[in-house]
């Protein structure tokens, strides 16, 4: 049975080569000029050393270019885009149609990934910017198992669905942690705050807490439990999804690999050996809840939830 | 096409935006309509982003349409929902009704609506909804090469972003200058969906963002607080935008339509609003090197307001002073009181219909696209038979009193608290 791809977020080079051994087959990079939410930083430097690391590994490459560009930054995203190319990265994952665009004048032959977070949707838009040039579509988190099946059903495109990890719920340009201390008028504490970590809103309605952080794209607030359906993927490779991600952004690199090496046992079972999956999935669930950051439970996200509007 | 000429030694704007309003029913279109809009976007039944406002049924905006063409007004409908694969079935129908009716076009984001509305209602224009946050030229250009007639830019684009954009695509600008707005890039926050299971992206957004939050900072596993016992809670609630001094540079940019949001609004919020910036358009371009902005357009405004107004992204970065910390809305200052349906102008008599408590004695202010603002102290009142009543107490009753000066159908009456 066909096996989905496991796609990670390393948060270093040196890290991306402890997922490699865990079993990955794709890592997710890239620097927040162009990309958003990445579980680390990868200069250009970086990205000649991941590819190093890629090859030695066979592992794939995909670049984030997936920030939402203003007028300042169209200019410099062809010579990125070349750079990327020159390194033969294996993709390059966008949102915005000015990464689109610069792609077909600078690097036609280059594979490009569509991920907004949130639009992807129905089959038809994924169908859509297949036409436009993409070979991949990045679900949205806000779907459930159904429609995710029904999409890669009617897909022309490569479906990469994340299967772990926490997701973006907002992005806003506004400095919202920096304005919230300047209108205390803690305006000495502005930068220090602004970029710390460990921040986050808590909803006492709901008894949440929602990671919030400040970066050159602006403020971002991430979901309060991070998804984990280690032991629900049978529909999914049964339907044939292409690649499962596992977003480590926020997490500890030790954390990020653990992970990793029990989804490269659940994928591998759940495709060659079933009966063995269904014995071992409670077990894979309960490693996972065993390394589970206190202030972070799991849950399945969107994949059983009935949303309404 | 240049913004201006010089007519008789005198330059004057040739290119007049579009002043494009909002109407959550047949009422508040008709109102916004004769109060100057030139254009009218609604939400049909599905597909659109208000599911909770009451929304259009196709014989409405058939009706709709016919009393716009009258003013030589358009309309747009907003179909601009991220659709699910559940959404798919019957979007041609839906599409091929808005086409039938005389739909000028519609608001779209996702790009299985664009090209279903190509295939099966290629009348409708197609605009590009703000829910694409778009906010460069490349980006612009890309939905031009996909034979769109316009585009709704972010609310996140400046001044001079609009400037390069206009420079460098030759494409119709729509952008907004007034109303509430998404503190987050439009289309790319989902909290209602993980607060309360409401699709943000089909219309359920329960505004989640405005609530209020705490800040902690987590050391080790110990949450410490970022505020103190009596400070105001973290809050993301932006100001409501508005860019009534930004007009006259929005029209030298060439911005092709300038909108003001609020489906949800009322008749006399839609009517205040867009008759102030009917004012402002038509004073600067007729005549731009002497304009200056009246403080009564600006009074005028804030007797609709319910929340504090800022410029936003327009004018630059906003910051803290245009959040709002510790308050969710302001005091309207002012009533809606009653809508003019009659005059007669041998006897002074005006007949009105009620739509919030009036006595005798009571001062009122009448407004409205055909006469300057005047208050009036309300005398008798009587009712349609003639019967005097000690005060006008039922909604939608009509009653009949003395006005010193002539008022038109629509023109409105509200009285300060």
């Amino acid at each position: 049975m066909k096996k989905p791809e496991l796609l990670v977020t390393p948060t270093s080079v040196a890290h991306m080569e402890q997922l490699a051994q865990a079993g990955a087959n794709a890592v997710m990079i890239g620097e927040q000029r162009y990309g958003l939410r990445l579980a680390g930083e990868f200069s250009r430097k970086d990205i000649i050393d991941a590819m190093d690391v890629a090859r030695k590994y066979g592992v794939r490459v995909y670049v984030a270019m997936n920030a939402l560009f203003h007028n300042d930054k169209v200019d410099e995203l062809g010579d990125y885009v070349r750079f990327l190319s020159e390194q033969q990265v294996d993709a390059i994952v966008f949102g915005d149609p000015a990464v689109l665009m610069t792609v077909r004048e600078v690097a036609p032959h280059m594979k490009l990934h569509w991920n907004t977070e949130t639009t992807a949707t129905n089959w038809y838009a994924c169908n859509y910017w297949g036409r436009k040039g993409a070979k991949r579509a990045v679900l949205a988190r806000e779907l459930n198992m159904e429609e995710i099946i029904d999409i890669k059903n009617h897909a022309e495109v490569e479906i990469e669905v994340q299967v772990h990890g926490m997701t973006c719920m907002f992005q806003s340009k506004r400095s919202l942690i920096g304005n919230y201390f300047e209108y205390q008028g803690k305006f000495m504490e502005v930068q220090q705050v602004k970029y710390a970590k460990g921040l986050f809103l808590y909803d006492k309605e709901r008894d949440n807490k929602y990671p919030i952080f400040e970066d050159e794209n602006g403020t971002h607030i991430m979901s309060p439990n991070d998804i984990c359906i280690i032991d629900e993927l049978e529909d999914m490779i049964d339907a044939g999804i292409d690649s499962f991600k596992i977003d480590g952004v926020l997490h500890e690199p030790e954390y990020i690999t653990e992970v990793t090496k029990l989804y490269r046992r659940a994928i591998d079972l759940c495709a060659e050996n079933r009966e063995q999956y269904e014995e071992e999935k409670n077990e894979l669930f309960a490693r996972i809840e065993a390394i589970q950051p206190t202030h972070r439970p799991l849950d399945t996200g969107f994949f059983f939830k009935e949303t309404v509007y | 096409m240049s913004i201006s000429q010089i007519i008789n030694g005198k330059r004057v704007i040739v290119k007049k935006p579009e002043l494009l309003a909002p109407a959550g029913n047949l009422e508040k279109l008709k109102v916004a309509v004769h109060y100057g809009a030139d254009a009218v976007f609604i939400g049909g039944q599905e597909y659109g982003l208000r599911s909770n406002a009451d929304n259009f049924t196709l014989e409405e905006m058939a009706e709709g349409v016919q009393f716009a063409k009258q003013y030589g007004a358009k309309i747009y409908v907003t179909t601009n929902i991220y659709a699910h694969n559940e959404n798919i079935p019957g979007l041609e129908e839906y599409l091929r009704g808005l086409e039938s009716v005389g739909v000028h076009g519609i608001i779209v984001a996702d790009p299985l609506i664009i090209e279903t509305a190509r295939r099966v209602a290629p009348k409708l224009e197609v605009h590009l909804s703000t829910q694409q946050s778009l906010t460069n030229w490349k980006a612009v250009q890309f939905w031009k090469e996909e034979g769109l007639e316009r585009v709704v830019l972010a609310r996140e684009t400046s001044a001079e972003e609009i400037r390069e954009i206009k420079e460098k695509v030759d494409i119709e600008i729509e952008t907004f200058i007034h109303g509430a707005m998404c503190i987050a890039y439009s289309g790319r926050c989902v909290l209602s969906n993980h607060m309360t299971a409401r699709d943000s992206n089909r219309g359920g957004c329960c505004q989640s963002c405005r609530w209020d939050y705490d800040l902690y900072k987590l050391e080790g596993d110990q949450a410490v607080a970022l505020f103190d016992e009596n400070d105001d809670p973290f809050a993301m609630s932006p100001k409501d935008l508005n860019l009534i001094q930004s007009i006259p540079k929005m029209i030298e940019l060439g911005i092709d339509s300038l909108k003001i949001e609020g489906r949800m609004k009322s008749i006399h919020y839609v009517a205040t609003v867009v008759s102030v910036y009917r004012k402002v358009i038509d004073a600067y371009c007729a005549d731009p090197d002497n304009f200056v902005i009246r403080k009564e357009w600006l009074d005028e405004l804030d007797k609709c307001a319910n929340r504090d107004t800022a410029p936003a992204f327009f004018e630059g970065v906003p910051g803290y002073k245009e959040q709002m910390f510790g308050v969710h809305s302001k005091k309207t200052t002012y009533d809606f009181v009653g809508l003019v349906l009659n005059y007669d102008k041998d006897k002074g008599i005006v007949t009105l219909q009620q739509r919030n408590f009036f006595k005798p004695g009571d001062e009122v202010e009448f407004f409205g696209p055909e006469i300057e603002n005047f208050t009036q102290v309300i005398e008798t009142i009587w009712d349609e038979e003639g019967n005097e009543l000690d005060a006008a107490r039922h909604p939608l009753q009509i009653v009949r009193f003395k006005v010193d000066r002539e008022v038109f159908p629509y023109n409105m009456m509200r009285k300060g608290h």
